[in-house]
């Protein structure tokens, strides 16, 4: 049983990195479609450029950065052994990159061709990081919460790609499938299923690491995985069950579990130990307030249908969660991340400990909190925008302007690993 | 109680400690922030001796795995110590920024320990070494500092 534990901090450095380094420039040409797209693009959530915009996000920005974090995470939160990462990460990384640009490519121009040469990429790239993730996560002999919602969250992320295989070869070849029902379900599975119940998991561990918060109270982590996935069934069962008081009757109870993770994660971090704020601190401070405003929201577009009619309504809902509550908490978690890879590696040289660089020198503590606000600026303007569509261009500047700063703060920090480490071997 | 149950609380208490130290230097509080990091000092090596000379050799003869998890739990002491070093030279020069930068290294780094001890070794050691005197000991020589 033993043999299986792996103690190592691994993966090799370019694991992660790899798909660290591309994560931002999604995010900034999803900036950059909304300057060129102007003022229709967020009317309705079905509109080429808003579909787009949600997988350049979701796919481009967050499952990189999420991928690149599960192979750095397993080892060291689970004990798991991750198959030959150096290879998974090779093949997977530019598989899902590529998969990625002709979706959002297909989706945006309307290419049926382009719709369908995704599929096989998403579906070899996807079930090859889930298989390989899958046999660490269930041949671990360690156990836990985390644990399980790493767990549920593969097998989300597993869903989610199916389902959305499906809706793109059925929009590529026109199959009579319900459209809307299926979009609903892909979304709560890839928003819920996957990256929250991701989340949840990683926040059980990191949120206490990092600011010296109590632990999660363990009801809490014993519910919390379990109540979202029965929520995802029920919300699933909408595709068989055709009743207008069905949604409402699982969306208000899954409104309340999200807002109990977010309000615990802030109460936590309110009577934290450590006094000290930093990027990742307040990050996470931002992407829990939207998740609240998120449930607050959401629960009025179930109580007033006039509101919910309106389009712009589930875009101003997107906006919140893919921007303001994931690209938060996974940039937040990215500043933790890179500046304690990089002192590890580092160190492993050979070289003493003095002469490798503390963590607060691989990336500028002002470039971190200046990026931040940066990035407040523009969920703000992204939201306002929703309503006030005049204001999409410069909304899109500011989105496009915070994603190439990270993008600039995580090279930096890469050409600052380089840099220590050709120091260290040419004074060894 | 199992027997690495000190350990685990002993964990809690030198974060407590870690807190103090930190945000005392952070504010250039000296003073309380040499008695914190003393104490701290102090913990964490009451700590790491009570793992490498009662845990880990009994854990060890109980498996006969010497080369597993303890021994890069002891690289990773090894490394905690050379940055406890680099903050008593940060805290001399009543250097807040040095300090602060290598107290956040070490506190990413303790905490990652952490989480594989509480996760994962002590776990083993538990079920190796249930019915053992190791777990008296060892609470006892943390209770002494």
């Amino acid at each position: 049983m033993h043999a299986s534990l792996s103690f190592d901090q691994a993966p090799p450095i370019s694991v992660p990195y790899r798909f660290f380094l591309v994560a931002p420039w999604f995010g900034a040409t999803a900036g950059i479609l909304l300057v060129w797209a102007g003022a229709d693009a967020l009317g309705s959530r079905w509109t080429p450029e808003a579909l787009a915009l949600t997988h350049l996000i979701a796919l481009g920005f967050m499952l990189q950065a999420m991928c690149g974090a599960l192979f750095q995470f397993i080892p060291v939160a689970v004990g798991g052994n991750v198959w030959r990462p150096r290879l998974v990460a090779n093949t997977v990384q530019p598989l899902l990159l590529l998969a990625t640009l002709l979706l959002v490519a297909g989706l945006l121009f309307g290419r049926p061709v382009l719709l369908s040469a995704a599929v096989p990429l998403f579906l070899l790239a996807i079930g090859g990081f889930v298989t390989v993730v899958a046999l660490a996560l269930w041949q671990t002999p360690a156990t836990g919460m985390t644990l399980w919602a790493m767990r549920m969250a593969i097998a989300g992320l597993a869903i989610t790609v199916l389902l959305g295989s499906l809706l793109a070869e059925a929009l590529a070849h026109g199959f009579a499938v319900p459209i809307v029902d299926l979009t609903n379900v892909h979304l709560g599975w890839g928003l819920g299923g996957w990256a929250l119940m991701l989340l949840a998991g990683v926040s059980y561990h990191v949120v206490p690491m990092f600011q010296l918060t109590r632990p999660y109270p363990s009801w809490f982590t014993r519910s919390f995985g379990l109540l979202l996935l029965g929520f995802l069934l029920a919300w699933s069962s909408r595709l068989l069950l055709d009743d207008a008081l069905w949604s409402p009757l699982i969306a208000y109870p899954l409104l309340l579990i999200l807002s109990a993770y977010a309000g615990t994660t802030l109460w936590l971090q309110y009577t934290r130990r450590r006094k000290i704020h930093d990027a990742t601190s307040l990050y996470f401070r931002v992407a829990m307030l939207s998740m609240l405003a998120f449930a607050v929201s959401g629960t009025v577009y179930f109580l007033r249908p006039e509101l919910g009619a309106d389009p712009r309504f589930v875009v101003w809902l997107g906006v919140l969660a893919l921007v303001g509550v994931f690209v938060s908490a996974i940039t937040g978690m990215m500043y933790k991340i890179v500046p304690f890879l990089n002192w590890l590696h580092l160190q492993r040289l050979g070289a003493p400990i003095s002469a490798v660089p503390n963590m607060k020198k691989m990336i500028p503590a002002d470039a971190m909190t200046g990026q931040l606000r940066l990035h407040v600026l523009a969920v703000l303007m992204l939201l306002t925008a929703v309503w006030q569509p005049g204001l999409i261009r410069p909304a899109g500047l500011a989105l496009a302007a915070s994603f190439v700063w990270l993008g600039c703060n995580l090279a930096g920090a890469v050409r600052r690993y380089q840099g220590f480490r050709d120091q260290i071997r040419a004074a060894a | 109680m199992s027997i690495t149950t000190p350990l685990f609380q002993h964990h809690k208490h030198c974060d407590e400690v870690f807190a103090r130290a930190e945000d005392a230097c952070a504010n250039a509080d000296w003073v309380e922030g040499e008695q914190a990091f003393a104490l701290l000092c102090d913990q964490l090596e009451t700590h790491f001796s009570s793992e490498e000379e009662l845990l880990f050799p009994a854990f060890e003869t109980a498996t006969g795995m010497t080369s597993g998890p303890t021994e890069v739990m002891r690289g990773e002491h090894r490394q905690m110590r050379d940055l406890l070093a680099q903050m008593r030279g940060a805290l001399a020069a009543r250097d807040s920024d040095a300090f602060g930068g290598a107290a956040e290294t070490l506190l990413i780094l303790m905490q990652q320990h952490n989480m594989k001890e509480e996760n994962i070794l002590y776990p083993m050691c538990d079920n190796a070494l249930g019915a053992s005197d190791v777990g008296a000991s060892l609470a006892a020589r943390l209770k002494a500092s």
